[in-house]
């Protein structure tokens, strides 16, 4: 079993109220040294056999026609869990 | 006498309302289901209020995809009415019939109040019984109601008379210039954030002039429809 990784995050020049409230908790639990936070999405998509080429090319045009919203997010990587193969 | 679809998605939670909004305006009320490819031959459709397959992905992702939305699609480029409230305006972007998206609110708290709107646009299909101006009071409750799109995006609504509603004094959600609804260009297509479903029957609806709850100021949205039906037979 394969897996692959579409990373989706809002988009830099929109506000990101769920990281800026997650930011604002980590300096009460002594994480002082985070001064922003964005939040964002992982999914994971799997297959049968090892991931190849078409895959990843389909995984990422998931990532753009539904994982995302391209209006406020992007999808900012796509990859193979190597992790997966043994799973 | 108009038939106006109202769309049930699985966690929907107003279409009820809406049908009943639906029938007080005069019209008959026409059960859709997301799962069904037939629009049955209605003369509009309102897609309600909720929390369509759980908000699971983003507001409005999944029910992009339901057959009977690929027909609305198809329909409102033919120029049939669709009014999108709440739930049903993030399922109309998230299908691409209106511009823009909605996320989580800046305060990130659900919010549930008597809203103020200004009527901006009283030509659309849906609007055209307001003048434009008026103000009117109907309810507003949700988490993920802040409207946005790129400055491009917002300066063309804007310039082309495409923001419908927008909120009166206090934006509650953070939205982009305080836009409560838009329209798509031909019109036919409008969604907003607010619910004017809640307000259409005196002892349910907000505060009116006439003492508590009086409030009827969203049932104008529905007579409209049907003035517009009669009007394009």
């Amino acid at each position: 079993m394969g897996r692959v990784v579409v990373d989706v995050m809002p988009k830099p020049e929109i506000l990101d109220p769920q990281g800026k409230a997650v930011a604002g908790s980590l300096p009460r639990l002594g994480f002082g040294q985070f001064v922003g936070v964005r939040q964002g999405k992982r999914f994971e998509l799997e297959v049968e056999g090892d991931v190849t080429q078409e895959h990843l090319d389909a995984a990422r045009e998931a990532g753009v026609q539904v994982l995302s919203n391209p209006v406020i997010e992007d999808v900012v990587a796509v990859y193979a869990d190597t992790a997966a193969v043994q799973a | 006498m108009g038939r106006i679809g109202v769309v049930t998605f699985p966690g929907t939670l107003d279409d009820r309302d809406a049908a009943r909004a639906v029938r007080l305006a005069g019209a008959e009320a026409v059960a859709l289901w997301h799962a069904d490819s037939d629009l049955k031959g209605v003369d509009a459709v309102v897609l309600p209020g909720g929390f369509s397959y759980g908000d699971y992905l983003r507001a409005g992702a999944i029910s992009s995809h339901a057959p009977i939305v690929r027909e609305i699609v198809d329909a409102a480029a033919k120029g049939l009415p669709v009014l999108g409230i709440c739930n049903g305006f993030q399922v109309l972007t998230e299908a691409h019939l209106l511009p823009g998206s909605m996320i989580k609110n800046d305060h990130l708290r659900f919010i549930c109040r008597e809203q103020v709107l200004v009527v901006e646009n009283a030509d659309t299909p849906w609007t055209r019984e307001y003048a434009a101006g008026e103000r009117i009071t109907v309810p507003l409750k949700n988490q993920d109601g802040q409207y946005v799109a790129d400055e491009h995006t917002l300066d063309e609504l804007e310039g082309e008379g495409r923001v419908v509603f927008r909120y009166d004094g206090w934006n509650p959600n953070g939205s982009r210039r305080n836009i409560a609804g838009v329209c798509n260009a031909a019109g036919n297509v409008v969604g907003l954030m607010p619910h004017p479903e809640h307000a259409v029957e005196p002892g349910f609806g907000p505060d009116g002039a006439k003492g508590p709850r009086t409030g009827t100021d969203g049932l104008r949205v529905f007579t409209s429809v049907l003035t517009s039906l009669v009007g394009a037979a």
